[in-house]
């Protein structure tokens, strides 16, 4: 370990604030970067699974009413 | 005597979406474990073990982000722009689909290569920008993406967009040298390259090592979001085909 106690490493010898921010705007962009496609592809399989259904209830009615 | 060349055969199952799809879904876990080790222990050695510079002090620990962001920002355009010519010449699916999945990832890595050295150069060179040579080249980066990610969803036939969007990335390629070379050609205030292929860099081996493994470990995610963009696109655009529809069956 570089620093010699916690608040020194929170602090980064006043430039605490830059460095900070630095890392959390990655942590920001790089999990943007991997949850919007995951979130892209659950939404895609609810509309397929929904659109799936929708077509076999409207197939069974059309098979009920001769 | 005319020499006939074929493509070998894996490089056309490539532009299989369904191969692409199957293989991904083997490769993600591999780089995705990867990217979160090398990340990690990257950010650790980086933050908390590296010495401190002995002009910069602390801040300069940014370099643990703002390097790799730079450098895969400018991957990543190249790749957007090997995939364009893909899709032009052979006409390949997959690679217009990669192509177009670069585009916003890139604008974000370009964002957070800006804002990170926007933020590094307010206590190191006191200011948060200057129309310097290379800070503005990368800003040029940032637009030709913006301008390719637009292409693609402006125009409503997928095919003439992805014609369009490799154009203009073939176009914009042009940048890439420029900003490599661009601390050479002009006098500027951005410090050279850390890492060159020829020489030793001029920063301790506890400083660089690290940096070593957050630039592969920024690789690594980057291969796990592209590969995530691309089959969300798969899927959205094969949605009609037999296989997508087994899938949503078995979801």
């Amino acid at each position: 370990m570089y620093f010699d106690s916690f608040a020194d490493f929170i602090a980064m010898g006043g430039h605490g604030l830059y460095v900070w921010l630095c890392y959390g705007i990655a942590a920001c962009v790089l999990s943007f970067n991997i949850l919007s496609p995951l979130l892209k592809k659950r939404h895609f399989f609810n509309e397929q699974t929904r659109r799936l259904r929708r077509e076999r209830r409207m197939a069974e009615q059309e098979q009920g009413t001769p | 005597m005319a020499i006939s060349w074929k493509m070998p055969k894996w490089f056309f199952q490539l532009g299989s979406p369904r191969w692409f799809y199957d293989i991904s879904s083997k490769l993600l876990p591999i780089f995705a474990v990867a990217a979160a080790l090398l990340l990690l222990v990257g950010v650790v050695w980086g933050l908390a073990f590296a010495p401190q510079d002995y002009q910069q002090g602390n801040s300069f620990r940014i370099i643990y982000i703002h390097v790799p962001a730079a450098i895969l920002a400018q991957s990543c355009y190249m790749l957007m722009a090997v995939a364009g010519a893909i899709n032009l010449i052979w006409k390949m699916k997959v690679a217009d689909m990669v192509a177009k999945s670069c585009a916003p990832l890139g604008a974000s890595i370009a964002v957070l290569a800006l804002a990170t050295g926007a933020i590094w150069g307010k206590p190191t060179w006191g200011t948060w920008w200057v129309w310097d040579a290379r800070l503005t080249a990368m800003l040029i980066l940032l637009f030709l993406y913006v301008g390719v990610y637009s292409l693609h969803h402006a125009i409503e036939n997928e095919v003439n967009a992805g014609k369009a969007g490799a154009v203009l990335s073939l176009v914009g390629l042009v940048n890439i040298p420029i900003i490599k070379y661009s601390v050479e050609w002009w006098n500027t205030l951005h410090q050279s390259s850390t890492f060159k292929v020829t020489e030793r860099p001029a920063m301790p081996a506890e400083m660089w090592i690290p940096l070593l493994i957050m630039v592969v470990g920024f690789y690594c995610f980057f291969a796990v979001s592209l590969m995530l963009r691309t089959r969300a696109e798969i899927l959205e655009r094969e949605k009609r085909s037999g296989w997508v529809r087994d899938l949503v069956e078995a979801d």
